[in-house]
């Protein structure tokens, strides 16, 4: 079992990895959309990988719910 | 009705099997340098693997990921990075600065065709979806893979919304695209184009299928030999990769940014052969077609043109065809060259980047050489500079295209 943290800094890397963006600004308060101006497409990609990283299951209307960096924290941390 | 608008080329952009831009390759081109090379190593693990007969191509000099960031980089297929590598030289060339600063975006427009697309992510893909299932394929494999891709990352980058077109017409794609740029800039419809063709196909698939279709050369052991237009000795063409982009703009508009003018797209000519869907028909007539009808809406006599850049891939049937076309067009005078001696055949690409080549012919007065002409085909009886390039003060020269389904394009280009 990951720790919040652990998942915060392996979610941090795969968004670095997708869409270039430096692991320091991917905090929880962070919106996928609005703040790091992450697309759909991107998000399908991330919540794959995630799901690879952590062992968790992400439906898309689940996808569709998580708008920031803590929410998607929270939900893997309850998940996996 | 306005009146039909002169049209001029302010930017060059490439990237070869023989140079990462324009400058490197056509260095390379009249230093006599061949694009050609083994590639049945660790990256080309498939030709073993198949045992393909063909174990050359003409892959490019610079990869596209050394000048694309990273993260840019995974979301587009090879194809589409280097149509974008391309695009930004020319665009950096014409010096129109910024997305939106001297050209209004709903009178800028893309037109860049391609071959086949995006067939190293759809044949990826394809094996991703057989061994791990739907969610190991990537949301990005449709824009990675369609042949629009090319022109529409284009359009998006310099922020063309007066139109993005993506002519496919095999190997005449690039000039096709040349040619429908012009049509649009001589009606008035927008400003300035972004035009030119992309390709990057080199995968166990296609060169298979190409090796199937007996039109590659089996010349492994020498590579750099293997590329030989217009030799009696040539048998089948090389698979390069790579783009080449234009911008051309309304010579009036041009003038009015004081932008620097390297040459004049002049007139284009389109024809279909109607005829087989891979090879060309014996007598050159609908290829004779394009060429005459490039050079009416160019306004030129056939005496004007002084050189033709030939689509001459080194397959038995095409080049002896090709020359009869020409001769009938234009007569025994003009002297020809072939690029793809060197540069291998770009398929969608090669009208594009052999069009830049002509273009470079009239501005500096010099015709490369055509590689591995060691004895002419005795049924060619035109004027083919081999050995040396050729120093020759031209006005005006053609370029020709051709591509399986029966398309024919010829570009003509005027000095300033």
């Amino acid at each position: 079992m990951a720790s919040n943290e652990e998942i915060l800094t392996g979610l941090a890397e795969i968004v670095e990895e997708v869409a270039g963006i430096d692991t320091a600004d991917v905090s929880t308060e962070k919106s996928f959309v609005d703040d790091l101006d992450i697309d759909s497409l991107s998000m399908v990609e991330i919540a794959v990988q995630a799901e690879d990283k952590f062992g968790v299951k992400i439906p898309d209307d689940q996808l569709a719910e998580l708008k920031t960096v803590g929410d998607a924290v929270d939900y893997i941390a309850k998940n996996q | 009705m306005s009146a039909v608008q002169e049209v001029v080329v302010t930017g060059l952009g490439a990237t070869t099997p023989l140079g990462g831009n324009v400058a490197s390759t056509w260095e390379a081109m009249l230093a006599g340098r061949s694009g050609v090379r083994r590639i049945d190593d660790e990256a080309h693990e498939w030709i073993t693997r198949h045992d393909l007969p063909v174990k050359i191509a003409a892959p490019l000099a610079v990869e596209p990921t050394e000048v694309i960031p990273r993260v840019k980089a995974r979301r587009l297929d090879r194809v589409e990075q280097v149509a974008l590598v391309a695009a930004k030289e020319a665009w950096e060339h014409a010096g129109l600065g910024e997305p939106g600063e001297q050209v209004d975006p709903t009178r800028l427009a893309v037109v860049i065709g391609t071959g086949v697309g995006g067939v190293i992510t759809l044949l990826d893909q394809d094996d991703l979806l057989e061994t791990g299932g739907l969610r190991k394929v990537s949301p990005l494999t449709v824009p990675m893979l369609m042949p629009n891709g090319p022109a529409a990352w284009v359009g998006i980058e310099y922020g063309a919304q007066g139109a993005v077109h993506a002519p496919v017409s095999a190997c005449a794609s690039g000039a096709e695209a040349l040619a429908w740029a012009l049509r649009l800039l001589r009606a008035n419809e927008v400003d300035v184009v972004i035009a030119g063709g992309a390709e990057a196909c080199i995968t166990g698939l296609t060169v298979a299928g190409f090796a199937q279709a007996r039109t590659l050369s089996l010349r492994n052991d020498e590579p750099e030999r293997a590329s030989r237009p217009f030799d009696v000795d040539r048998d089948g063409f090389v698979l390069g990769e790579g783009s080449g982009i234009m911008v051309l703009e309304r010579a009036e508009f041009a003038a009015a940014r004081g932008a620097t003018v390297h040459g004049r797209i002049a007139g284009a000519g389109i024809t279909a052969d109607a005829y087989h869907i891979t090879g060309p028909e014996p007598e050159g007539r609908g290829q004779s077609r394009a060429i005459t009808a490039a050079i009416r809406m160019a306004g030129l006599d056939p005496s004007d043109v002084g050189h033709v850049n030939c689509h001459a891939t080194s397959t038995v049937a095409g080049d002896v065809g090709e020359t009869r076309a020409v001769r009938k067009a234009l007569g025994d005078h003009p002297v020809l060259t072939a690029p793809k001696s060197q540069l291998g055949h770009m398929v969608g690409a090669a009208g594009a980047v052999e069009s830049i080549v002509t273009l470079l012919s009239i501005r500096d007065g010099i015709i490369p050489a055509t590689l591995n002409l060691e004895k002419l085909d005795p049924g060619i009886e035109l004027d083919v500079v081999a050995g040396e390039p050729r120093k020759v003060d031209l006005q005006a020269a053609v370029c020709d295209s051709f591509g399986f389904g029966g398309h024919n394009a010829a570009v003509a280009f005027t000095k300033v």
